[in-house]
């Protein structure tokens, strides 16, 4: 009998502390079928952040480090510097890369390191309880604006990736989306991508993940999704920002 | 004439002790007065076919150091006082990883952004912790170019020896000062052993991971490590204690670290000279404290004058050596002044005269 379903290699076998309905596990999982696929597990170098995802670190099978609050693309680089040969990606939320962290996302763009940085952008801080993030959409309730973001007081969610866009350093860039099945075949390619960016020394690749978040938005996993699609997008809108001749196009 | 002498200015004695001591990366952010430290890196790195690079922040260079270090290298950071201050997360977090990477701090004046002239007053910072949590890291105060060197050499030996960072604590007339050195060998990176625990990728080599890590978010599983870094920590206090008296027969002492020990002598001299009988106490490793130097002059000491270019912080700690038997006087200047001989010999003249010493 032929499996025609299995767990990545380069995901470890373990259940994952994520809330039920969360696509924290989709997206990991799409991270570790780009290692597989393109054979660089054991070249990887992980760098995890803090957050939901701050035990990345036990649910991919290659070295780990974790960082602080934010700086994962400083440690990244630090990594990447001191041994080119490595495959360095960091796992990032929104509140880690385009808050604390964004002084660090931005200027390793901006030097171009030849990194792979996986955004998950959810709208809101997960692990601390549900708190307003840069990312957190307008009128969006959460434990520290509960009557809604008020952008006349807090300023209009942060686009992260239009911000990064203009840089010369940035090889890469795509925003894609993990709320339903077409998506995430999109979202897999452009995973795939930010690797072979990297795996090709052209420069920094990053992908941000639109992802959802039930248990802190308050909805069930489906409301959630449906939630992302609606409201999200329209303000994050999806596809490929900016891609490098050099990389192939894997099609549908 | 020593051929192998060179004139040098503090602050690139420090990178080309680095670089002979094995350290090929350096990533660090420009300021005042340690300028002439990353600008030596700069080209120096380059050359032995290593990696300079320019961090956007002090915060972002000590993490590029940690990324570095949890990869298998030997890597440096330099900055000073106002920067060292930006770096104390990272620190943290370099202990709790079990890290090792060679720190300087080229010590202005502060608080805030002070001034840009020599200070000692980041001595609580440096040996009380600075960042949060149980740690501690070996923290070496030279007081001479030539040590400065020597210890900076060493200072990469003892961070891979306990996995942890180490701080050279220098100010801003050791960064600045030229004085003829002697550099070591030049060491081949690729000679030292290889860092098993490091995050390199498995490179089809082993099966288990490598992990750089310190979170422990069990209770009873932190504790563990603390009581293993606490270990560690012991063991630095039984071997990386470092000191130098001068005249152990005396009766009344100074203590005094880098900078400050090398006025102080000046005005030992000068006390001496006049026929008291006064010494030095400098410790060298300001942590570990050198408490054993202190117990050793405990049956003929009468006295002691502290001198730091602080508002008085070292003073705690001989305090706490020497117990409250005697009289521990301190005299400091701050902000980037220098203390005057005639005011630290007119202090131990007065010690002296209350105690009711001889000449």
């Amino acid at each position: 009998m032929k499996a025609v379903f299995t767990r990545p290699q380069a995901l470890s076998d373990q259940a994952t502390h994520y809330c039920p309905g969360c696509l924290h596990g989709i997206a990991h999982r799409l991270v570790a079928e780009a290692l597989d696929e393109l054979d660089l597990t054991e070249r990887a170098v992980g760098v995890a952040s803090v957050g939901c995802s701050v035990f990345t670190y036990n649910y991919f099978d290659c070295d780990f480090q974790q960082a602080a609050h934010g700086r994962a693309p400083a440690v990244a680089t630090g990594i990447k510097r001191a041994r080119p040969d490595s495959i360095v990606f960091t796992y990032q939320g929104d509140g880690d890369l385009a808050s604390i962290g964004a002084a660090e996302a931005m200027h390793a763009a901006s030097r171009g390191e030849k990194i792979t940085v996986i955004f998950i952008n959810n709208a809101i801080y997960g692990m601390t309880g549900g708190q307003m993030a840069p990312t957190t959409l307008e009128g969006q309730r959460t434990t520290t604006s509960p009557s809604g973001r008020d952008v006349s007081l807090t300023g209009h969610p942060l686009r992260m990736s239009e911000m990064l866009q203009g840089l010369p350093g940035v090889a890469y860039l795509a925003r894609v989306s993990c709320h339903d099945v077409k998506h995430i075949r999109q979202a897999k390619q452009s995973v795939q991508k930010a690797f072979e960016v990297q795996r090709e020394g052209l420069g920094f690749a990053m992908v941000e993940l639109l992802s959802n978040c039930p248990t802190n938005w308050g909805m069930t996993p489906g409301e959630s999704l449906k939630w992302l699609e609606e409201n999200m997008i329209p303000y994050y809108p999806i596809g490929e920002l900016k891609t490098p001749e050099a990389v192939t196009d894997h099609g549908e | 004439m020593d051929q192998d002498l060179q004139l040098v200015k503090g602050n690139e004695a420090v990178a080309e002790a680095a670089a002979r001591a094995g350290c090929r990366y350096f990533f660090g952010y420009p300021i005042t007065p340690q300028n002439e430290l990353p600008a030596y890196m700069s080209w120096r790195l380059p050359e032995l076919g290593g990696v300079y690079l320019q961090a956007e922040s002090e915060v972002a260079a000590i993490n590029m150091v940690y990324g570095a270090a949890g990869a298998g290298v030997r890597v440096m950071t330099s900055s000073s006082s106002p920067g060292i201050s930006l770096k104390q997360e990272g620190i943290s977090y370099l202990a709790g990883s079990e890290l090792p990477c060679v720190i300087v701090n080229m010590v202005r004046g502060g608080p805030g952004l002070g001034s840009i002239q020599p200070a000692q007053s980041d001595y609580f910072q440096a040996t009380k912790g600075g960042g949060h949590g149980d740690y501690r890291m070996v923290v070496l105060g030279p007081s001479d170019l030539q040590e400065l060197v020597d210890l900076t050499y060493e200072s990469f030996n003892i961070a891979d020896r306990y996995r942890n960072p180490v701080m050279i604590l220098g100010d801003g007339i050791m960064g600045q000062m030229m004085e003829p050195v002697r550099f070591p060998e030049l060491l081949d990176p690729q000679t030292l052993p290889v860092k098993e625990w490091a995050t390199t990728g498995r490179g089809g080599k082993r099966k288990e991971n490598n992990l750089i890590n310190s979170l422990y978010l069990d209770a009873e599983a932190c504790w563990e490590h603390n009581q293993k870094l606490g270990e560690k920590y012991r063991q630095m206090k039984e071997n990386e204690t470092r000191w130098e008296i001068l005249y152990e027969d005396a009766e009344f002492y100074f203590a005094a670290y880098g900078t400050t020990a090398r006025i102080v002598k000046k005005a030992l001299e000068s006390l001496r000279q006049r026929g008291y009988s006064v010494g030095l106490v400098r410790p060298i490793s300001l942590w570990p404290f050198p408490d054993q130097a202190f117990a050793s002059l405990a049956e003929k000491a009468r006295g002691y004058v502290v001198v730091e270019m602080s508002m008085g912080q070292m003073v705690e700690d001989v305090r706490l050596a020497v117990g409250s038997e005697l009289p521990v006087e301190f005299i400091g200047t701050a902000g980037g002044v220098m203390p005057h001989p005639s005011d630290i010999s007119d202090k131990m003249e007065t010690l002296i005269r209350e105690v009711g010493g001889h000449k």
